[in-house]
């Protein structure tokens, strides 16, 4: 039973083949060893790593995270080793899971040109993620990734080093055609829409910011409308694109919105924080999904939703 | 590490606090003072993350052996106003026991016990452990009024001085418990001080152990994400042990117990505050079945 459902279940994700649509997000699965003990991570289509900058950060000054309805509002500042110890210590444990995507950040063309060559020709590594949501250090700006000239001067870059399949993860909370449309033309193999949009959550008794970071994020069911729209959105604009939804995929059902909006694949992060198994159980109910319309694999739910107004991308809001 | 659904085998209301004894054998037979369980809170709220709670006691042995109980002050937030309300019977999803204990002293044997409110719930574990190896243990505990204060009868039961502190001086002494600090070390001549509760509480008992060179170890409170160390959001400022620096530790796997000299207050903003107490998440406590006195099945 298992084994038919993991065949049926696999997806390609632009060269990228994963054995279920089903991948945990950036951040949310630790440092690579702590998931083995909690969920059977051969039963998880790929795992994204925390995102790893070229220097160690520290990140963020606690707290780093506070509830907000029906969501969290949370910032970690991308703490990380840097790249040198993350492959001496790290990459050994992720690699012992399913396929592992590094994410990889910076402020500068420099830091991500550095990031992929250190990055390549390792073994057990099936594909890269560019984060593009920190703070443009060069030009000055907060959100590198917001800008088209920044998505196609970066992803073009780590695509053109890169031996493995690069994913350009969007910022959130932004008009992101263009910017998709960017990274592809710049020769992302995959997108993954989008990252957690910026948010404010406040400490009423303290009155001062609830998060100790200079940047809250927003993430969990809330955004995931959010999610469904900018996956539709972009799957209009670029119909051969593999998608991967990001944000506020909590449960099966949500999942399988989120590919007939669009997606071939999704990744969970908050959700495996409250449910370290979720990745697991989300795919089972992939599988009952297709079973139930007769489908034979994931893909031929992608983009089936009856046609989607067209709105925001087009800057008229009807 | 377990995950379990278990069963709601009591819940009473001890004082300002409502105490659940749950029947989770794999997790309570593991457990050990200091760490703590995740509870998942229901799929139907808008409050999504599980409830960090620090095992007040896990009973391995004896009538009640297989539970685990944990105390939670109800109002403190959504997640622990619907703990609760749960009624017995009932059942929650729970993975645990999580994070690193308490350990301890081997030579040394005069222990000093500090917490304020809630937070005082897990030292009664340690508190029972300690007693069992032969340890003398002293408690300095303390709350805002006295229906705050946890268990005070407990607390003279376990050890040979209690000292009991409230800010409205309803019981005990008027005042909070970083003040009766000195005098209860002085009295007891304590070797080893364990704390639980808010930064800002950990910060002073850290800086009393500092200037009279006693070794101390801490259980913090952060605000955590996960509680098994996937999201990083439970930060923790920590020097490395070798001094060459520092980076922010896991409370939920590096913790929650850390030796407080490692620990850097300066860079920890709630460590500045004068809170005493923590909000959500709550700190589990299981109880000593020979002190119960209320209804149990």
């Amino acid at each position: 039973m298992t084994a038919s459902i993991r065949r049926s279940l696999s997806v390609d994700l632009g060269g990228l083949p994963i054995a279920t649509p089903v991948m945990i997000a950036a951040g949310c699965a630790g440092t690579g060893k702590e998931l083995g003990g909690l969920v059977e991570t051969r039963r998880v289509g790929a795992v994204v790593t925390r995102t790893i900058t070229v220097e160690p950060r520290q990140g963020s000054a606690p707290p780093r995270i506070v509830e907000t309805p029906s969501g969290i509002v949370w910032s970690t500042g991308l703490q990380n080793p840097g790249v040198d110890v993350f492959l001496l210590t790290e990459l050994p444990e992720w690699t012992k899971g399913p396929p592992v995507i590094v994410s990889i950040g910076g402020g500068s063309l420099e830091e991500y040109v550095r990031l992929t060559g250190a990055l390549q020709g390792r073994a057990g590594i099936a594909g890269i993620e560019v984060h593009l949501s920190g703070p443009d250090e060069e030009m000055q700006r907060p959100v590198l990734g917001a800008h088209v000239d920044r998505v196609t001067e970066i992803v073009g870059a780590v695509a053109r080093m890169s031996l493995v399949p690069v994913l350009a993860k969007i910022p959130g909370g932004v008009d992101v055609v263009p910017l998709a449309i960017a990274a592809a033309r710049a020769g992302a193999t995959c997108l993954t829409l989008t990252d957690s949009p910026p948010a404010l959550a406040i400490d009423l008794a303290a009155t001062r910011p609830a998060l100790g970071g200079p940047t809250g994020w927003l993430a969990g069911p809330a955004v995931k409308p959010l999610t469904l729209r900018a996956v539709a959105d972009v799957a209009r604009a670029l119909p051969r694109m593999p998608l991967v939804a990001s944000g506020g995929v909590r449960t099966s059902t949500d999942a399988v919105e989120a590919l007939l909006a669009g997606a071939s694949a999704v990744q969970i992060g908050t959700a495996t924080l409250l449910d370290p198994v979720a990745p697991v159980t989300i795919a089972h109910g992939i599988a009952a999904e297709l079973q139930r319309r007769g489908l034979p694999s994931p893909s031929h739910l992608r983009g089936a939703v009856a046609p989607i107004p067209v709105i925001a991308s087009e800057g008229t809001h009807t | 590490m377990k995950r379990a659904r278990a069963e709601i085998l009591s819940t009473r209301r001890l004082g300002a606090y409502q105490s659940l004894t749950l029947v989770a054998p794999e997790i309570a037979e593991r457990a050990r003072p200091g760490q703590f369980v995740a509870a998942a809170m229901p799929e139907d709220r808008n409050f999504l993350l599980r409830r960090h709670l620090t095992i007040h006691q896990s009973s391995r042995r004896g009538g009640w052996a297989g539970t685990l109980e944990f105390v939670v002050e109800p109002g403190a937030g959504p997640g622990t106003t619907w703990l609760s309300e749960l009624r017995a019977h009932g059942s929650i999803d729970i993975i645990g026991p999580l994070g690193k204990a308490f350990s301890y002293p081997k030579r040394l044997t005069n222990c000093l016990l500090v917490g304020h409110g809630r937070s005082v719930a897990g030292l009664y574990f340690l508190g029972q452990e300690l007693v069992a190896r032969g340890k003398r243990v002293d408690m300095v505990i303390g709350g805002s009024t006295m229906d705050t204060v946890f268990k005070p009868i407990e607390a003279k039961r376990l050890s040979q001085l209690v000292t009991v502190v409230t800010d409205d001086g309803t019981l005990g002494e008027r005042g909070s418990v970083v003040d009766a600090l000195p005098e209860a070390v002085a009295r007891g001549g304590a070797q080893v001080v364990y704390a639980a509760g808010a930064p800002a509480l950990l910060r002073a008992v850290a800086a009393l152990c500092r200037d009279r060179k006693l070794p101390a170890q801490v259980a913090v409170e952060e605000r955590m994400g996960c509680g098994y160390g996937l999201c990083g959001t439970c930060a923790v400022p920590l020097a490395f042990k070798d001094g060459s620096g520092w980076d922010h530790a896991r409370a939920c796997v590096d913790g929650p117990v850390f030796n407080p000299a490692r620990v850097l207050w300066d860079r920890w903003p709630a460590a500045a505050t004068d809170r005493l107490s923590a909000e959500e998440p709550a700190h589990v406590v299981a109880d000593d079945p020979r002190a119960g006195t209320e209804t149990r099945p």
